[in-house]
């Protein structure tokens, strides 16, 4: 349908769209985030949703405390080896459709605390991330940009055909292994199939 | 009479929980809702900080010690920059000193409100006293990011004195601000301090006796709570505090209502120490002329300099062996050592009390497992 | 009262002990008593109970690894049948040992600090030294820091075991010659 007749339309008050843009505009004003604060991203966190960047006015009104009531989980702070089980475990149980923003330097790549025999190098070693925000610690606009562009790409997505997302296609999995303690670190130490080495890809 | 033990239940609280004021984990064992037994577990966010500073050399620490309490990145600082002029045998110059205190008394007025407004926020108080205490904080952070350049992880203070020097506006800015705060604070005790939820949540709830907040190390609100006389701002009189007049609030119970009124008091007192700071500040240089930076190689040998941090006794220990890193390179945590006696507090009270006096020691896990 | 006094103090209140003051070279003149690990326990309650060190501030674990010492020495010696002064280097491998530090202050008469040292023999088999947490409460988590990264086992500690690491870790990672396995993305990709 084009532009002119939607509008002329509009003005004698019928509203045509798709379902999908219902759908997707549904989805996206009410994403709700799982509190889940690791470190110092955490405080900026918690900035955001205060009175000064509210981030309410976004649709995130609520951090629900409980996995399964969430759609949304921020990583942000360091993910150490001894939390990253504990991680995948909160991811498995949060229900589909599910979306994970990887906040600040350590949850993207270990960040400053990179060579930590602690420490895990990047979330995305074992679960699946939709938004990256870089920063030590990102500033609390970072942080709402990160969530305006996850609403984007959920408006973006295509409820039929090949393009549809993870959670319409029922051969994709939604729950990934846990890793075990080792007697030197993690067992396996990190996910091949969630982890794309970006070396590799490079290497073609 | 204890029950069997099969009637005793064991729980385990965290490391993801509201209320655990990060990734900390509670083994508790109950008897309905009575604590029989609590041991903390923790490490979930140890990032080995005192590897990584020893890999590197002193200057290159300083942004590491930002993370390590990153609600107070300027005490931080400051403990480490003391113990490597101690190390090193650097002198200060005075308007650094000064700078040093300011900075240091805003960092402990923003902390002490949001710990309150985090203590609230595990009663239930669902968020309202957190809002107005980031509102605060928010003021702070502001002056702190005109002056250094960063919200929290300032990396301001250098060994021999501070990075950049503020100016005559920014100075009246926070004069400003010093105004303003004790008026927030009022409205703030007028809605908690004689608030009857919070009195019969909190009196009488986790008493700390004396001796054993001595042997166990307990410094900081919580140590004064007890009513043992220590701090180290009057007994050390490290920087320029001994210019300064201000009292040292003590409580008598050491329950949570003492150790949540020894904030509100030590903010007022953090007032004064602010104004006087402001108004006496002399013009002058900010860094030691004769202070290297790079390739600092103090002699062979060790030191030991604490501060008082906002949340108890921030130690640095450190031993050189003449090269450009540290050989040992060791933080006190406070918040670690004020974690011993959690189980003592906790027994014998109901679960619910177990949030409330943990939010009343104010942890924070980046100090705790570094 | 100075450090010399309480060595005096502690060298004759405990028969049989060793107590030997380490000089220390930084300006911080922050000198230290190193004390036999026999009579470790018994120094501890000694200054705790006699000199009011109440309170136990800060509890550090230190590694000193074997390190070679290379010493020149001139000798005499018959070259050619003339008799010469010749410097030989002569190396000699000096044992490591774990170090466990102390400080420690008083809250009553607000003095200090107070710096106590014990070692271990060595760092392979014989690393116990004796535990002051029932000297000083203070002392318990840092102490089970010290066997989770470092390997010493307190003797007497209530509750030894790891605080840090995971509990079927093996490694003691702030060893000097500690090695994190290969995890970096060029490690992964086979070269380094």
């Amino acid at each position: 349908m084009d532009q002119d007749l939607k509008t002329e339309l509009s003005k004698h008050g019928i509203f045509a769209t798709t379902f999908e843009e219902l759908y997707n505009w549904g989805r996206k004003n009410s994403v709700w985030p799982l509190t889940f604060g690791l470190a110092c991203c955490a405080i900026e966190m918690i900035a955001t949703t205060m009175a000064r960047y509210d981030l309410a006015r976004f649709g995130a009104e609520v951090f629900r405390p409980s996995p399964r009531q969430a759609d949304l989980m921020i990583v942000s702070g360091t993910v150490t080896k001894k939390m990253a089980p504990q991680v995948v475990r909160l991811y498995n149980q949060m229900p589909e459709p599910k979306y994970v923003i990887a906040m600040g330097a350590c949850a993207i790549s270990g960040g400053p605390f990179r060579d930590g025999y602690n420490v895990l190098k990047g979330i995305d070693r074992f679960i699946p991330v939709d938004v990256h925000i870089p920063g030590c610690p990102p500033r609390p606009e970072a942080l709402i940009h990160a969530f305006m562009a996850l609403q984007d790409q959920i408006s973006a997505q295509q409820l039929t055909g090949e393009s549809r997302p993870r959670h319409l296609k029922r051969e994709l999995p939604s729950e990934f292994p846990v890793p075990e303690f080792g007697e030197h670190g993690l067992e396996p130490p990190q996910n091949d199939e969630v982890f794309h080495n970006p070396l590799k890809v490079l290497q073609g | 009479m204890t029950p069997a033990a099969e009637d005793l239940m064991e729980i385990s609280m965290g490391p993801q929980h509201p209320s655990t004021h990060g990734v900390f984990r509670m083994d508790v064992r109950l008897d309905g809702e009575r604590v029989l037994r609590l041991k903390p577990v923790f490490g979930y966010l140890h990032r080995n900080h005192e590897k990584i500073a020893e890999a590197a050399s002193y200057l290159a620490a300083i942004p590491y010690t930002d993370r390590l309490d990153y609600l107070c990145s300027m005490t931080n600082n400051w403990g480490y920059a003391l113990a490597v002029e101690k190390l090193a045998g650097i002198t200060v110059p005075e308007r650094a000193e000064y700078i040093r205190v300011i900075v240091a008394e805003l960092t402990r007025l923003q902390n002490h409100a949001g710990m309150v407004g985090f203590l609230l926020q595990d009663m239930g108080a669902s968020g309202t006293p957190l809002m107005y205490a980031f509102r605060e904080r928010e003021k702070v952070l502001d002056l702190f990011e005109s002056l250094s350049g960063a919200r929290m992880m300032c990396n301001y203070m250098r060994f021999g004195g501070v990075r950049v020097d503020c100016s005559a506006e920014w100075l009246g800015q926070a004069a400003k601000l010093v105004g303003g705060f004790s008026g927030f604070l009022d409205e703030f005790e007028q809605l908690l301090t004689g608030n009857e939820i919070l009195m019969a949540r909190t009196q009488g709830v986790g008493v700390l006796p004396r001796e054993l907040a001595i042997s166990a190390g307990v410094t900081g609100p919580g140590l004064r709570a007890s009513g043992v006389n220590y701090d180290l701002r009057k007994v050390d009189r490290y920087g320029v505090y001994d210019r300064f007049q201000f009292r040292v609030p003590l409580g008598e119970h050491g329950d949570v209502f003492d150790r949540y009124m020894m904030r509100v008091l030590e903010i007022r007192e953090s007032l004064k120490i602010l104004e006087q700071a402001l108004r006496d500040i002399p013009l002058g240089p900010i860094m030691d002329p004769n202070a290297r930076l790079r390739g600092l190689r103090p002699k062979v040998g060790e030191a030991y300099a604490r501060i008082e941090s906002p949340k108890g006794e921030l130690g640095f220990y450190l031993i050189s062996d003449g090269s450009p890193n540290p050989y040992r390179y060791r933080v006190r945590p406070p918040s670690l050592i004020n974690l011993t006696v959690l189980e003592d507090m906790c027994l014998g009270q109901n679960i619910a009390d177990v949030v409330v006096i943990l939010g009343s020691i104010d942890i924070v896990m980046g100090e705790v497992d570094r | 009262m100075t450090l010399d006094e309480i060595r005096a103090r502690l060298l004759a209140g405990i028969p049989g002990s060793q107590v030997e003051m380490v000089v220390n070279g930084s300006p911080s003149e922050q000198n230290s008593l190193l004390v036999d690990r026999q009579h470790g326990l018994k120094a501890a309650l000694l200054l705790r109970d006699q000199i009011q060190l109440d309170y136990c501030s800060n509890v550090t674990a230190v590694d000193w690894p074997d390190r070679e010492k290379t010493d020149k020495v001139k000798t005499k010696q018959i070259v050619d049948g003339v008799e010469k002064e010749i410097e030989q280097t002569i190396k000699t491998m000096v044992p490591g040992y774990l170090e466990v530090v102390y400080h420690l202050f008083s809250m009553v008469k607000k003095t200090g600090p107070v710096v106590l040292r014990m070692r271990t023999a060595n760092r392979t088999d014989d690393v116990a030294l004796p535990s002051l947490t029932p000297v000083w409460r203070s002392a318990e988590f840092q102490e089970r820091e010290a066997f989770d990264l470092f390997g010493i086992v307190f003797e007497g500690h209530p509750d030894l075991r790891r605080i840090l690491m995971w509990e079927g870790f093996t490694d003691h990672p702030m060893r000097k010659d500690y090695v994190p396995p290969p995890e970096d993305e060029l490690e992964l990709l086979g070269e380094q």
